[in-house]
């Protein structure tokens, strides 16, 4: 892309993805999505997509983070995978 | 070689990226055991694929897509559109990212139902219990 | 099962990667996505619709009708939520928990027992319960204006700046869910009830329903935003801009409705008296 800094944060969020999903502790997978959804939004800040940026923003690293921790605060929050 | 090196991977790298991501989350939703994480799975895949989408309405040397109404030259604001990154994948992905939230409330609320019948949240368990 | 996961995984992978090598190149101002219908868009937007915000719109007046389903799908989906958790909402938990405001004893009643409803000096709280932290609650009260400000100012400005119904709405709900996060859930629900966001819910996609039958009374098609300009008395060009704010309100509306009433399911289980 453009600079090496995009490259990074698309190497990030390839990271965070994994993270999220090999994670024993669904707290922390719920953070990590977090973070992901917040990365996306940096791309496609950087790509030029502002509307698309703010809603990911909003939408992703807001409210969506915050209902998984309100349902694993309902359920378990260990995992044995 | 060479010319998978230099035209194919140089210019293409970034979508090998996106394919990579959505793979990532497809293999999440089919081969993990516990719910939220598969749930977390299907999300990343739907934002790989707006990513994908969105990457492919850019332009280089071209300006986000709004306009300048108090334009320079006057009352006339004129738009090439070679100076503008194209809008129309941006207007579908918006409804794409306002459905997945609305997809991610539905699934977090069936999981809870299932967890108030099973206990569990690990699908070899709940296999089992429904096989009894 | 795994293995067969893996194995499928990696092969559409491939497939799609040997697909991608035919891609054109990225950021190609005249690759095929961007030549047919988007320079239309980008050219002829000041001159329909004076709206300077092409993704506003495109989404809300070129693509109206897809917008207007996809707030149906919101819709849909708080409704969806409700039934499947709130058939619980009529059982109160066995045990519930008060503490004395002034001395912090916290006492717990089984049973049909309960202090007198309007007692000044008792509160209740979550069995899951935290000191009471005065700094977050506080804090929370204040931002929570400032924020529903800022969601209203992005609604109104959609046409100038990136933002719109959904970014808008979304904020407005959070601004609720920032309450019921700080404080409580019942501080949230004594500020706005069930009944009124499910009312609030479905007026917004009636709105958007209703400037589109409107458009049809007057004799044009459905969402032609153009046949509003005799009612309105602006021009038809300024007649489709305020036909966009309208469908943006709207929008907003339903999306902030939703949002809160899958936050109140999902946090208390469908019981609405508990919450994160």
């Amino acid at each position: 892309m453009f600079t090496i800094v995009d490259e990074a944060v698309l190497l990030l969020v390839i990271v965070c993805a994994i993270g999220a999903l090999s994670i024993k502790d669904l707290v922390g997978a719920g953070i990590l999505f977090g973070a992901y959804s917040f990365m996306m939004c940096m791309l496609w800040a950087v790509m030029g997509a502002v509307d698309v940026a703010f809603t990911e923003a909003s939408v992703g690293a807001g409210v969506s983070t915050v209902l998984l921790i309100a349902a694993v605060f309902r359920t378990t929050r260990k995992t044995r995978d | 070689m060479e010319h998978f090196l230099t035209e194919v991977l140089a210019d293409h790298y970034n979508y090998w990226a996106y394919i990579a991501l959505m793979m990532i989350g497809l293999y999440a939703m089919i081969a993990k055991n516990n719910l939220v994480k598969k749930i977390i799975g299907m999300n990343i895949f739907q934002t790989a694929i707006i990513l994908f989408y969105v990457s492919i309405g850019f332009k280089k040397n071209a300006t986000i897509p709004i306009l300048d109404a108090h334009g320079a030259h006057g009352h006339e604001v004129v738009a090439h559109a070679v100076d503008y990154i194209n809008p129309l994948p941006h207007v579908l992905m918006l409804t794409a990212i306002v459905v997945s939230v609305a997809t991610l409330g539905v699934a977090l609320a069936l999981v809870l139902k299932i967890y108030r019948e099973h206990g569990t949240l690990e699908e070899d368990d709940i296999l089992n219990q429904l096989s009894e | 099962m795994r293995i067969l996961g893996l194995l499928s995984c990696a092969l559409l992978g491939a497939l799609l990667i040997a697909i991608a090598a035919d891609f054109p190149e990225w950021g190609d101002a005249h690759s095929p996505a961007s030549e047919h219908l988007s320079p239309y868009f980008i050219e002829h937007t000041m001159e329909d619709t004076s709206v300077p915000n092409i993704v506003t719109s495109v989404l809300a007046d070129y693509r109206g009708y897809d917008t207007m389903f996809e707030t149906i799908v919101v819709f849909c989906a708080g409704i969806a939520c409700f039934f499947l958790l709130g058939s619980y909402a009529c059982a109160e938990p066995e045990e519930r928990f008060y503490r004395s405001v002034e001395t912090g004893v916290v006492l717990r009643f089984t049973g049909d027992a309960r202090p007198r409803p309007d007692s000044p000096c008792f509160e209740r709280i979550d069995p899951r319960w935290t000191p009471r932290d005065i700094i977050i609650s506080m804090v929370g009260r204040i931002m929570v204006p400032f924020i529903q400000i800022y969601a209203l100012y992005v609604v109104a400005h959609g046409h100038h700046s990136p933002g719109g119904g959904f970014q808008g709405g979304v904020i407005l709900g959070a601004a609720f869910i920032l309450l019921a996060l700080s404080s409580n859930l019942r501080t949230m629900t004594r500020c706005i009830d069930h009944k009124v966001l499910g009312v609030l819910s479905a007026l917004g996609v009636m709105i958007y329903a209703g400037v589109g039958v409107t458009c049809m009374v007057m004799g044009s098609n459905f969402l032609d935003y153009a046949a509003l300009h005799t009612i309105l008395g602006v021009s038809p060009v300024a007649a489709r801009s305020l036909g966009i704010l309208f469908v943006e309100v709207g929008v907003a509306m339903t999306v902030m409705a939703t949002m809160v009433v899958i936050y109140n399911n999902v946090a208390s289980a469908g019981r609405y008296e508990e919450g994160l």
